[in-house]
């Protein structure tokens, strides 16, 4: 184990993969432009590149170098930059293996920050998951400590189809315990952060360490709550969020995106068609107002789920 | 349009424009010291462009339009917004331009004529012909100035428009600012036409239109310049591609860190990332706006009295915006829900 922060867990990640199958590529902007690069100049410039500001070009690139038998990892830096080449995204990488019948395989991983809710206004700062959660053919991983960082992105670089690894950048700097050596974290395999009987939180990305201090706080007046953390939402481990409602009979869902695009509200319709009979009372989500996020501070304050919202929310719930 | 077109008061109209964008973006940089805290996520400055953006905008007259990118607190300033509006717009204020939605990297004064920016790179480019569209449409020779970096002409969007204004006669200039880098990557790295040796501007030879480099530091070469091509949109001859060759002489923004890291702005990139000192101290020593002021000193149309006049004033109007927008209330919560739908 090593204490590392988020973010150098998703290069060790990166380096795991890298160092062991030579057919792993690096790629995107403002990367790499020096010799010393600590990828450059690990893995040269066959493998690791700087692209222009041409985000259409660097996915179909890699969506190419993925059926030509290479498995690229594009640096997107910022999940909005994927919506100008959404059609790379949704409708040419998920697609192909399928409209094959199964003759080619898209393995690529479109690595991009999300979330970024401190004064960066309405164009990056998206919680973008549940754009891509529905999108057959993709999968979406949204780490929330280093160790799973690490862990998701040696999973999504060896996984056979276009993965979307939406990284918080509001965890950019949280260190956290990373196993040392080759560490993978399945993908669909939800962790229960915390163990509770009185109620089910289910929370991803930065919203995870909220919901497990609503926890704490919920705990001194006795509420025993159970945290999710879903860690990829394509698949969705909808298995373990079930056994867990089966439980506490009730639910709070925390997501960062705003109601309607959020996964959250996925998440309800299939506890509501598949845990109906379990619930003793409405579920009950907690996510951003619908709303392109606002620069001033109390404003974006206002309109994003934090702990004292979550607490309200089970609190209704247990009414 | 040529230089003697200039008068005196117009030239130091120039410079006073140069002088009122380098001071208010001084402000901005300084207030990350002076008040931590108080602006937030991303700010860019244009420090370099000066004589870019205003030599340009000189042509700019009543329903013309200007759209621009993120690095965009120079163009509302010479159109005229007000610094107060502005820098409480940078500090997320209740009498900010845009109502404290939007920040620094989102001013807006349709009123004046700027329609906005996009902080995705390229994005603003198509928007710009829309606009031109529109300004065909009026049939009063109203014309579109178009602002993007050179990092924006790698983008589809670029491209696409090109074409299209061109094929279309659309009356807009599209003035790429050509500050060397995009971000951390030197144009060479990521141009093939800069890495050839060519200038950005032969871009325009692929849709038809014309494609003119200019020296982004001189205001009246730039004036002259983009004189031409807003005669020809006007008149109905369609687009013209300049490219106006500046430096940035800060780095790209601030850094990028979560919330409770002090933010500030880093040494440039030619230092920081390439070692390349001379290059960036060369780039200080061609600063255009202490050099206009020097132009206009040695021509005899300003006095170094009345330079030092003008900038003492200058230091006031944006010092008075800093205390204004400091004491300026954060806008009302609810606020935040208001302006999704129209």
């Amino acid at each position: 184990m090593a204490l590392m922060p988020y973010i150098a867990a998703i290069d060790a990640g990166i380096h795991q993969e890298m160092r062991r199958d030579p057919k792993v590529l690096y790629f995107g902007q403002n990367l790499a432009t020096t010799e010393n690069h600590a990828f450059l100049a690990a893995y040269g410039p066959e493998r690791v590149r700087v692209t222009p500001i041409s985000e259409t070009a660097e996915i179909g690139i890699a969506v190419g170098a993925a059926m030509a038998g290479l498995r690229p990892v594009v640096e997107l830096y910022m999940a909005e930059f994927m919506l100008v080449a959404m059609d790379q995204v949704v409708n040419e990488a998920p697609r192909m293996r399928y409209m094959s019948g199964g003759q080619v395989k898209v393995p690529l991983v479109l690595k991009a920050g999300y979330g970024f809710t401190c004064g960066w206004a309405g164009q990056h700062t998206g919680t973008l998951s549940a754009l891509f959660m529905g999108v057959p053919g993709l999968k979406v991983a949204v780490p929330a400590t280093a160790a799973d960082a690490k862990g998701l992105m040696a999973s999504a670089i060896r996984d056979d189809n276009p993965v979307v690894f939406l990284h918080h950048y509001l965890l950019t700097l949280e260190q956290g315990e990373v196993p040392d050596g080759e560490y993978l974290v399945p993908f669909g395999k939800a962790d229960v952060r915390r163990a509770g009987a009185d109620v089910t939180i289910v929370a991803t990305g930065w919203m995870v360490p909220r919901a497990l201090g609503a926890a704490q706080q919920l705990a001194k007046e006795g509420i025993d709550a159970e945290v999710i953390d879903p860690r990829t939402v394509a698949p969705l481990d909808l298995d373990t969020i079930l056994k867990s409602v089966d439980k506490t009979g009730r639910v709070v869902l925390v997501d960062q995106a705003t109601r309607h695009a959020s996964v959250s509200s996925v998440i309800a319709a299939e506890l509501a068609e598949h845990g109906f009979r379990a619930l003793r009372a409405p579920i009950i989500q907690v996510t951003a107002a619908d709303t392109t996020i606002p620069y001033s501070e109390p404003l974006e304050a206002y309109v994003l789920p934090d702990e004292a919202r979550i607490v309200a929310g089970v609190r209704t719930v247990l009414k | 349009m040529s230089v003697q077109s200039l008068n005196a008061e117009r030239q130091v109209w120039i410079y006073t424009q140069m002088l009122r964008i380098r001071t208010f973006e001084e402000r901005v940089k300084r207030t990350f010291t002076d008040h931590p805290g108080v602006i937030r996520g991303h700010t860019h400055l244009a420090d370099g462009a000066e004589a870019s953006i205003v030599g340009s905008l000189s042509h700019f007259r009543e329903g013309d339009a200007a759209l621009a990118t993120y690095r965009c607190h120079g163009y509302p300033l010479t159109l005229g917004s007000d610094p107060k509006a502005m820098m409480a717009e940078v500090y997320g204020r209740a009498d900010g331009l845009c109502k404290g939605l939007g920040g620094s990297m989102h001013l807006t004064d349709v009123k004046r004529g700027f329609l906005g920016t996009s902080g995705i790179v390229g994005a603003g480019i198509p928007h710009a012909a829309g606009a031109a569209w529109a300004a065909q449409l009026r049939k009063r020779g109203d014309v579109v100035f178009c602002f993007f970096g050179d990092g924006a002409s790698k983008q589809g969007a670029f491209h696409e428009t090109l074409n299209i204004a061109s094929l279309w006669k659309l009356p807009a200039v599209f003035v790429m600012e050509n500050n060397g880098y995009n971000v951390v990557t030197t144009t060479a790295q990521e141009d093939a036409n800069a890495a050839a040796g060519e200038p950005l501007s032969v871009k325009a030879k692929a849709y038809a239109l014309p494609g003119v480099t200019v020296d982004g530091t001189d205001p009246l070469a730039v004036y002259r310049t983009v004189g031409e091509a807003v005669e020809r949109a006007r008149a109905g001859r369609g687009p013209t591609l300049v490219e106006s060759k500046v430096y940035r002489l800060s780095a790209h923004g601030n850094i990028i860190a979560p919330p409770g890291v002090p933010l500030h702005y880093p040494e440039h990139e030619a230092i920081a990332v390439f070692g390349k000192r001379e290059e960036y101290e060369a780039a200080l020593r061609g600063d255009p706006v202490p050099r206009f002021r020097g132009t206009l000193i040695l021509g005899g149309v300003l006095t170094s009295a009345q330079a030092d006049e003008l900038a003492a004033r200058i230091a006031g109007e944006i010092e008075e915006a800093v205390s204004f927008a400091l004491k300026s209330p954060f806008p009302k919560l609810e606020s935040a829900l208001e302006y999704n739908y129209a």
